[in-house]
């Protein structure tokens, strides 16, 4: 069992509280959406999990353990927002996944694994020797993907992964989360601002606001029953819900 | 990094200054070998002499030659400005990336002291130096590295900072890849470029500071010489022998001059900043495009043609060009549309399809790098064509609203919001400063911000994203408005802001029959909101249509049914993969012959690639550039809701 | 027109304005208490610069061969035979009570030295940065506007190539420069010493060169990096003329960013007094701590060492009340 829980999660920056007491559960091989405005704390939740954030108060466990921040084997990764700001632009994009393995193999296996990586989310492994600016914001996005699952990682945290892209790409990285979750078994945090997306790729939803978790449950109820006033005002407030009056 | 190379060797002055620079860096290793004994060469002839055709630049009081001494001393002198150099570098990239090694807390410490030093001008600290270490050249050495160090430390440490904050650090830190690694691999050769630059540009400073420190007697003692030891002597006699003084003076000038320009004309061939604080100035401002020779003369006016009484924006053939490295580049060509009063328009399309340009050409602010032709292009009865005048500004003024993206950026943050406001009535409703104030407030007011009187009295940074996009909405209802013109207005918002500042706009439209253009990338945003849609690719408009078609599906061209379908809503298929759009949006510098859409078209053939569709008119007035405009493709049955004859192609 | 009323939706409206509490008397704490920290820290380097000398300083003041009676003596003079810490009181509470020792080689209290030395120095100083300022500021803004994007590439390599030239030629090679010219050459103006106010001519034309060209470079830069920005596109969407969006919105911005870095030169320039003066040979600071490091005067190294430092400081200080008073943000983030 390796369930990544929040337990009681509490991120102060100074005297401000960003965090506040969240308690968050993504069950092993599921997605959990993870959905607020700016401001709501999601991303700090994010930091804080992977360890670029210090915790105030309260436990991350992964399968019942702390979540290491310390050694190269790093079983909970993540995926950033920007996707032109995620690559160093002085490595090759081979040089970027490899970097995230874990230590160990010969030279040839690295570079059997990073071609692996690459079509595991659908990208020429010539792109291997490529730099990311030759690259589009959809492809970087991939090769991002293919850094975290390089950690070979249980959990993989995705930060607004598609809301930087054009939205003719956003579809095709959802459908590749999709399919990444269905194929290896992994579980997902998956933060959006996007209701319809998260909706679209998480089997649980939670809702953040001001640093705090109002509610949380499976999609298809939160979306059809929201409990928390918040969550109704998410909902009145997702464009094309009046399209037809 | 050959082409910034290139670039930089291209510029007169970068080629003249890299000339300048290996000349003296050749003397500096040449000089002391080749001249290095005429110039201790002891002439009892001529003592102190002025310029003789033996002697160029005359003799000092023991009869030796000026111009010798000066080839001669540029070896001590280069070698001087480099040492103190490298000990300013190397001492700063220590203190500068002690944030990135010692963590945050003994980091912060090291700063803040940087942070004192740096207010210190380096001759200061170069005078205490001098003292602890001694007169004399090591010290002096000492004195200039350690003095120059502070501002180093600032410019790694603002550098580091840039970097440590972009998201390829964290996600290293997150495999969990070490600080030093991290620092190694992926901070400094980051950061290599600039600081390399700046450091070029330090060692021209190192060498004047050097000259300065000796010219005041406390750098090189005799019988060792530098420039600036040099100069000091000079200037001793310079009633005498002028030249002995100019001389050296012209070698500080053109070393460090080399120097200097070398590094300020990398820097601006690479794009990298550079050290303001110091004797160097700011440099690599974006380089503006070159205006090439182009195709000429506005583009002809159709006749004395006034438009329909109640449309409010007439446009026609509407390109606007810049111009690129390789010939024009032409975002926006040949738009043709109209809006009426009152009437909603949304202009929809990904980013680089022109849309953004288009808002900002028929308003009239492109700025002067682009180009805007037009057939007809009127506002309100005004043609933009023309050139501006003051009775044209005060009737755009008053009845032309614009609201831009950013909300946070778009306002000026050092005046109050109230002001901002009524500067539109002073200026062009003719009132006083008073009514302007109370108007703003109640304008304020009327966009639903509380407490507007308090509210006006305050900076921007004191509003929220959603409260300054709604000040900006009150500061085009200043005047009365016939057209709104709102570029993304919602994209930098959270749903529930945006939700509020569509209902906003769509309050104002009914109130007053205003009109509106409104972009955006958000099909679902555009369809909800507005009466008709026009879709832009690639500058063009493909397809005109009733908002209403957008959801049903009765789009024709397969661009607009691939963006509605690529977009997931609260109702899309969890079973399916969403439809996506192969390939990538078109750049406007290569737009290709034909249909521009043509590579992405599930639909495309032969023609499609030879010849651009024109943009055909039906009965009912929808509009659509597309040779198999209304034909589906085998992908379209994934896109149409219910449709079971579906089918997945990738 | 008539209001708009529109349904509230939103029962849960976002913080609009954060609760700064005052913060003006925030800032004022925050940066005088940097002030303060700033001036302890250079008291004790000044403190600590005899202390740092490798050596015997008294003994490398008076040379190896000078008697040991002679070395105590002297040590005894300056105080450096007592402890440390007491020292550093006396030094601490010298500066309170105005008795900042005595020059070694004027045999005059330092506080004398200094006061008679001082005027020569803030007059040039001041007088310079005037001139700097009074012609570099409006210059860079008219180059600005000049050369806004899509204008005057001529004239912006011009100015550039000018400019640069001039802001790298050391000041002390421009007084040189000068001296020749008008003192040699020509004959028509003093070279030396500040008896008549034409004396001060040369001088503040040599310092000022410099700034004034770094200053118009910045604030250049600035106006058409500011004149980009959505605000101003913002006041032109507002159809203001071109004199209004160019002075009322873009220029505060400009001096503004211009200001951070303006303080820095204004620093430069009090340094850059001590080899004008040398130049010139102006009776004042800069000639003096020369004079005194070469006899190893350490009491007068040390104070003006301190009067230049603070003279620093404060500069620092106004750029930094001029800044809150232009930008309000920039108070914040002080805070």
């Amino acid at each position: 069992m390796s369930d990544l829980r929040f337990e009681d999660v509490t991120v102060c920056y100074g005297r401000t509280t960003a965090v506040d007491g969240v308690s968050l559960t993504v069950p092993e091989g599921e997605v959990v959406g993870l959905v607020g405005e700016s401001g709501s704390g999601k991303s700090t939740l994010a930091r804080a999990a992977v360890g670029l954030v210090p915790v105030h108060r309260g436990a991350i466990t992964l399968g019942g353990r702390p979540v290491p921040a310390r050694g190269r084997r790093r079983p909970l990764q993540m995926v950033f927002q920007d996707p032109y700001s995620s690559l160093d632009p002085r490595m090759t994009v081979g040089d970027s996944i490899a970097e995230a393995m874990p230590p160990g193999g010969s030279r040839v296996e690295r570079r059997a694994e990073v071609r692996r990586l690459l079509e595991l989310v659908h990208l020429d492994p010539a792109h291997a020797r490529s730099h990311p600016v030759r690259l589009s914001g959809g492809q970087r996005q991939r090769v991002a993907l293919a850094r975290a699952l390089a950690g070979r990682p249980r959990v993989i945290i995705a930060d607004e992964i598609t809301s930087a892209l054009d939205v003719s790409i956003q579809g095709a990285v959802l459908n590749l989360v999709r399919e990444l979750q269905r194929d290896l078994g992994l579980s997902i945090l998956f933060i959006s601002h996007n209701l319809a997306v998260v909706r679209y790729v998480a089997s649980h939803v939670a809702v953040m606001y001001r640093g705090r978790i109002v509610e949380q449950g499976p999609t298809g109820r939160v979306l059809a029953e929201p409990g928390h006033e918040y969550t109704r005002e998410l909902l009145a407030a997702v464009p094309g819900r009046r399209s037809q009056p | 990094m050959d082409r910034r190379w290139l670039r930089v060797v291209r510029s007169p002055l970068g080629l003249g200054a890299g000339a300048l620079t290996v000349l003296v860096l050749g003397v500096a290793v040449l000089a002391p070998l080749l001249w290095g004994d005429r110039a201790d060469a002891v002439d009892t002839g001529t003592l102190t002499a002025g310029p003789s055709g033996k002697h160029w630049a005359g003799t000092d009081n023991l009869g030796r030659d000026i111009v010798f001494r000066v080839l001669a001393a540029s070896r001590l002198s280069v070698e001087l400005a480099l040492l103190a150099t490298a000990i300013a570098v190397l001492v700063g990239l220590l203190l500068g990336s002690a944030s990135c090694l010692l963590g945050r807390r003994t980091g912060r410490l090291v700063a803040a002291g940087v942070n004192v030093a740096v207010a210190f001008p380096g001759l200061l600290l170069a005078l205490f130096f001098a003292v602890v270490f001694g007169v004399g050249a090591k010290g002096a050495v000492l004195a200039i590295g350690l003095s120059g160090a502070p501002v180093f430390a600032r410019l790694t440490e603002t550098l580091v900072a840039g970097v440590a904050a972009m998201d390829f650090v964290a996600a290293a830190r997150v495999a969990g890849v070490g600080r030093v690694r991290i620092l190694l691999r992926h901070v400094l050769p980051n950061i290599a470029e600039p600081l390399a630059v700046n450091a070029t540009i330090g060692a021209g400073n190192a060498l004047l500071s050097f000259a300065g420190l000796s010219f005041l007697g406390l750098g090189v003692q005799s019988p060792a010489y530098d420039w600036g030891r040099l100069l000091f002597d000079g200037v001793g006699n310079l009633y005498v022998n002028p030249a002995a003084a100019l001389a050296p003076g012209a070698a500080i000038l053109l070393a460090g001059l080399a120097f200097n320009l070398f590094g300020e004309s990398v820097a601006k061939g690479f794009g990298v900043a550079v050290l303001a604080g110091g004797r160097a100035g700011v440099g690599a401002s974006p380089q503006p495009a070159a205006r090439a020779g182009h195709e000429a003369g506005p583009a002809p006016s159709d006749g004395a043609g006034t438009g329909v009484p109640d449309v409010v924006l007439d446009v026609r053939d509407l390109e606007v060009t810049f111009h690129g490295d390789r010939g024009p580049i032409r975002p926006v060509r040949g738009l043709t549309f109209a809006v009426r009063r009152g009437e909603a328009v949304g202009l929809v399309g990904e980013s680089g399809s022109g849309k953004s340009l288009t808002a900002l050409a028929v308003s009239g602010l492109v700025d002067d790098s682009g180009r805007v032709d037009a057939a007809r292009l009127e506002l309100l009865g005004s043609d933009l064509r023309t050139r501006d005048t003051p009775a044209r500004r005060r009737t755009l003024g008053t009845a032309l609203a614009m609201v831009f993206q950013d909300p946070m950026t778009s306002f000026n943050p050092t005046r109050r919001i109230g002001r901002q406001l009524a500067e539109v009535a002073t200026h062009h409703l003719g009132m006083g400063r008073r009514d302007a104030m109370a108007r703003a407030v109640d304008r304020l007011a009327s966009v639903r911000i509380q407490a507007a009187g308090r509210r006006a009295r305050q900076y921007p940074h004191e509003f929220s994203g959603g409260m300054r996009q709604r000040a900006m909405i009150g500061m085009g209802l200043m005047g009365t408005p016939a057209l709104i013109i709102a570029d993304e207005p919602t994209t930098a918002l959270d749903v529930t802001v945006q939700r509020q500042v569509l209902e906003l706009l769509a309050a104002i439209r009914e109130a007053d029959d205003v009109a509106l253009i409104l972009i955006s990338h958000d099909v679902t945003v555009v369809g909800e909101v507005c009466d008709r849609v026009l879709v832009m690719y690639a500058g063009r408009i493909v397809e005109d249509l009733p908002a209403s078609e957008l959801a049903t599906g009765a789009a024709r061209h397969p661009y607009t049914r691939a963006l509605v379908a690529a977009v997931p809503d609260m109702d899309t298929d969890l079973d399916r993969p969403l439809a996506t759009i192969p390939g990538r949006p078109v750049d406007p510098a290569e737009v290709p012959p034909g249909c521009a859409y043509a590579k992405r078209c599930p639909l495309a053939d032969a023609r499609c690639r030879a010849d651009d569709p024109p943009l055909v008119a039906d009965n009912s007035g929808r509009r659509v550039a597309c040779w198999h405009a209304g034909e589906l493709s085998p992908r379209d049955g994934v896109r149409l809701k219910g449709a079971e004859t579906a089918r997945e192609a990738r | 027109m008539s209001d708009i009323s529109v349904a509230v939706t939103g029962t849960l409206d976002p913080p609009g304005a954060r609760p700064w509490g005052r913060p003006w008397v925030r800032f004022g704490v925050r940066r005088s208490g940097r002030l303060l920290v700033s001036v302890y820290v250079l008291v004790t380097a000044s403190f600590a610069m005899i202390h740092l000398i490798p050596g015997d300083p008294v003994r490398g003041a008076l040379g190896p061969t000078a008697p040991a009676a002679l070395v105590e003596a002297r040590r005894h003079a300056l105080g450096l035979d007592a402890p440390l810490l007491t020292q550093y009181w006396r030094f601490v509470k010298g500066l309170f009570t105005g008795h900042l020792g005595t020059s070694l080689s004027a045999q005059l209290p330092v506080t004398d030295v200094v006061a008679q030395r001082l005027p020569t120095t803030l007059t040039l100083a001041v007088l310079a940065f005037a001139v700097a300022a009074a012609t570099g500021i409006p210059l860079g803004v008219a180059m600005g506007v000049l050369t806004r994007r899509g204008h005057g590439r001529r004239t912006e390599l011009a100015f550039t190539a000018t400019s640069v030239v001039m802001a790298i030629v050391p000041d002390f090679l421009i007084g040189v420069g000068l001296v020749y010219v008008f003192g040699v050459h020509l004959g028509w103006l003093p070279v030396a010493g500040n008896e008549t106010p034409s004396g001060y001519l040369l001088p503040v034309i040599s310092l000022a060169i410099g700034p004034g060209a770094i200053l118009a470079r910045i604030v250049r830069v600035e106006m058409v990096r500011v004149l980009e920005t959505d605000f101003v596109r913002t006041a032109r969407a507002k159809r203001l003329p071109a004199r209004t969006v160019h002075l009322g919105h873009a220029l505060p911005n400009a001096v503004t960013a211009a200001l951070t870095l303006g303080g820095l030169i204004l620093g430069a320039m009090v340094a850059g007094t001590v080899l004008v003066e040398n130049v010139f040979a102006l009776p004042g600071l800069g000639r003096t701590i020369v004079q005194s490091i070469l006899t190893k005067d350490y009491p007068v190294v040390q104070a003006i060492v301190l009067i230049y430092g603070i003279g620093v400081l404060l500069i620092n200080t106004a750029v930094d009340v001029a800044l809150a008073l232009l930008d309000p943000r920039s108070m914040i983030r002080e805070a």
